[in-house]
């Protein structure tokens, strides 16, 4: 008898998933789940209809509407006649082809990545795909979860497989207690800024070690969410008792016996202790502090109390000239200290940063406070049920009397394609997951941040920490 | 698809690096329900400056984009790759590609092929030096060629074979169809369904989308 080759969890579900394996093909996987919006889904379904070809499970389907939507007036019919047509068009497909559906006005609808998990419908051990990069959100359960464009969302429609070729595998170890004030959110734009927006290009990452395990599920898919900002396939974290409490009792978790079937199955879904990384990286929690970006990607971040870098700072002729373009894009000077930069939007939302956590950090700087005079302040739920919650816990009411807008769910802000957009020159602090230039509206400047230092930067007015606000009670 | 085997043409130098899928086409411009017409959402933002190298007279015409490290990284659009195959362009180099775009350039007919940066920077300075010059881009060798330059270049073979047969990879992977039934009859029954039936919808008995977008909302 020869024992079985130690395997790390990407590979376990790997494994668990192929449906056809031959010399010189990529492996075809079977998708477990797949979700749908309506941005990157319409020529997918009109690609079945030229063919001719059924959607083959609608069962493993699932169709939200979140990117384009309003965040005000979401009673009403789309003003915006073109984002009206494709969230027509989405409607019209999920109809025509058998797709559950979420609407607008709708309770479970909302953010993809803020809905698959809240239902319970994420689950260890499962492939996930949508036609989204974030879907690597997903893998906080233990899930391989990737975004894929709207060629293989057709792909998916019609065959609910993928062929994909192997990744490598790379272990983030995170070790230590993340220090007060300092959140997974801080601890990702460190990750990032120390590997760069390529580092982890065709890796899929695990994040691992005792600060990781002592995340929240909210925490862990605020990590995972910003996998492809550092360019990974997909991250994931093996699922454990903060895994299985979290899904317990959700719509769509399973029951009875089914249940203990799962669990047993769950069990499994850890890196086998001899197995081996292609590449590892240990990070110390215990150093991490407030981060926040600079530039015009997620890589270019410091620490909130250090200053803006200058090109001359970087090692390769790239980076310098991207550091360059950023700092004007940015309108920013090298030296400038971050704390002394003024915003004039606050954002807190997003598939990163929109859970019922993230709002509850948020109105525990608010409570009491007040944003500053220059400054609005959006808060955006990551869905209807995240919105309901905070409601019934008054978070709604904090926000509101300290001077924000409680708004609609949906994606809005993070990257503009509603109504909810930065002016040109107009600068952010934003609980989301991309600075690019123009990402929030046209000549937009974003500064990535935890939903800690957005609450802390709303009430100051200049990019603050938590613990600068707190002290001046 | 189309087959693709080579291609000659002149060619547009993008001197910058992290070029991710926000700036090939910004989100405003992503609403389009065809595959069509995103030409002019490429480069959107930086269209208006007019000496952006595409508002340049010089490069007009040119097929085959020759960017910089990390290009196409961020969002997962297959918007940028239909923005680009739409304006004009086949191919795009760079040192280094998002994964997700260059996976949708792939389906989408589009070739990127991956060099060092050092043949970007004499690809860069060729073609600044006369923007007439004609490169190839010879996919059956993996060659690239300009004037007296020629370089290798990579791309995996699997996606090399698709585009030289200018494949479907929905009709490959439904030849496979018996594999697919034989995973699904073994997959664990405690796995999620999004609805209880599991009815394939009938899809000549559906309204069609037209009809469902002409009646009032």
């Amino acid at each position: 008898m020869t024992l079985p080759t130690p395997r790390t969890l990407a590979e376990k579900v790997w494994d668990d998933h192929v449906v056809r394996r031959a010399d010189g093909e990529p492996d075809l996987l079977y998708i477990d789940l797949h979700l749908v919006h309506e941005v990157t889904s319409p020529q997918a379904f009109e690609g079945l209809r030229l063919t001719d070809r059924p959607v083959r499970r609608p069962d493993l389907t699932i169709a939200t509407e979140d990117h384009n939507i309003p965040t005000l007036d979401i009673d009403k019919p789309i003003a915006d006649p073109v984002s009206r047509a494709q969230v027509d068009a989405l409607r019209a497909n999920c109809a025509e082809f058998g797709v559950r559906l979420h609407s607008l006005g709708d309770v479970e609808q909302g953010i993809v990545h803020v809905v698959g998990p809240q239902l319970g419908l994420t689950q260890p051990g499962m492939t996930v795909v949508c036609g989204d990069s974030h879907t690597s959100t997903h893998g906080a359960f233990g899930a391989l979860a990737f975004g894929i464009g709207t060629s293989e969302v057709e792909h998916v429609l019609a065959t609910q497989t993928l062929p994909q070729a192997k990744p490598k595998t790379m272990a983030v170890t995170v070790n230590g207690q993340l220090p007060p004030g300092v959140t997974a959110k801080d601890l990702v734009l460190t990750l990032i800024a120390q590997e760069t927006t390529g580092g982890g290009q065709g890796y899929v990452v695990e994040y691992r070690g005792e600060t990781i395990e002592t995340l929240s599920m909210e925490g862990r898919m605020t990590i995972c969410n910003m996998s492809i900002e550092w360019g990974a396939k997909a991250g994931l974290i093996a699922p454990d008792e903060t895994t299985l409490d979290y899904l317990h009792g959700r719509p769509h978790a399973p029951t009875g016996s089914d249940w203990d079937a799962a669990v047993a199955y769950w069990r499994t879904l850890v890196t086998d202790v001899d197995a081996t990384f292609d590449r590892e990286v240990v990070i110390d929690a215990s150093a991490v502090t407030p981060f926040v970006t600079w530039g015009t990607n997620p890589g270019q971040g410091v620490p909130l109390g250090d200053s803006v870098p200058s090109p001359d700072d970087f090692d390769t002729d790239a980076e310098r000239v991207a550091a360059e373009r950023a700092l004007e894009y940015m309108g920013l000077t090298a030296g400038t200290r971050m704390r002394d930069i003024a915003v004039d939007t606050v954002f807190v939302g997003s598939c990163t940063n929109g859970r019922i956590e993230d709002l509850r950090a948020a109105a525990d700087i608010m409570r009491g406070r007040k944003v500053a005079d220059s400054v609005r302040m959006l808060v955006v739920p990551g869905s209807a049920r995240v919105r309901l919650q905070a409601e019934d816990e008054g978070l709604d009411i904090i926000f509101k009397e300290a001077g924000a807008e409680w708004r609609g769910a949906g994606c809005s802000m993070c990257l503009g394609m509603n109504p909810d957009q930065l002016t040109p020159g107009e600068r952010s602090a934003s609980t989301s997951n991309r600075n690019f230039e123009g990402r929030q509206g046209k000549g937009g400047r974003t500064h990535l941040v935890s939903p800690l230092v957005a609450a802390a930067t709303a009430v100051t007015g200049r990019l603050t920490a938590p613990a600068d606000v707190q002290a001046q009670v | 698809m189309d087959k693709f085997t080579s291609h000659t043409g002149t060619a547009l130098p993008l001197r910058r690096s992290n070029v991710d899928t926000d700036q090939i086409i910004p989100a405003v411009y992503l609403k389009r329900i065809t595959r069509s017409g995103f030409e002019d959402g490429l480069f959107a933002a930086w269209r208006n400056d007019p000496d952006f190298v595409l508002n340049q007279p010089q490069y007009d015409g040119a097929s085959i984009l020759i960017a910089g490290p990390d290009f196409g990284t961020g969002s997962s659009r297959e918007h940028a790759v239909w923005a680009l195959t739409n304006y004009g362009f086949k191919v795009v180099l760079s040192s280094r590609f998002g994964d997700i775009f260059r996976s949708n350039s792939g389906k989408a007919g589009l070739l990127t092929a991956l060099v060092e940066q050092p043949v970007i920077d004499q690809l860069w300075s060729l073609v600044e030096t006369d923007p007439s010059t004609e490169v190839t881009v010879d996919l059956e060798n993996l060659v690239v060629k300009a004037n007296s330059f020629s370089a290798r270049f990579e791309i995996d073979d699997y996606t090399r074979w698709r585009l030289l047969e200018g494949l479907d990879d929905i009709g490959i992977t439904l030849g496979h169809e018996g594999e697919i039934a034989l995973y699904e009859a073994r997959r664990a029954a405690f796995k999620p369904a999004t609805q209880e039936s599991a009815q394939q919808a009938d899809i000549a008995g559906k309204p069609s989308v037209e009809a469902a977008l002409s009646q009032p909302a």
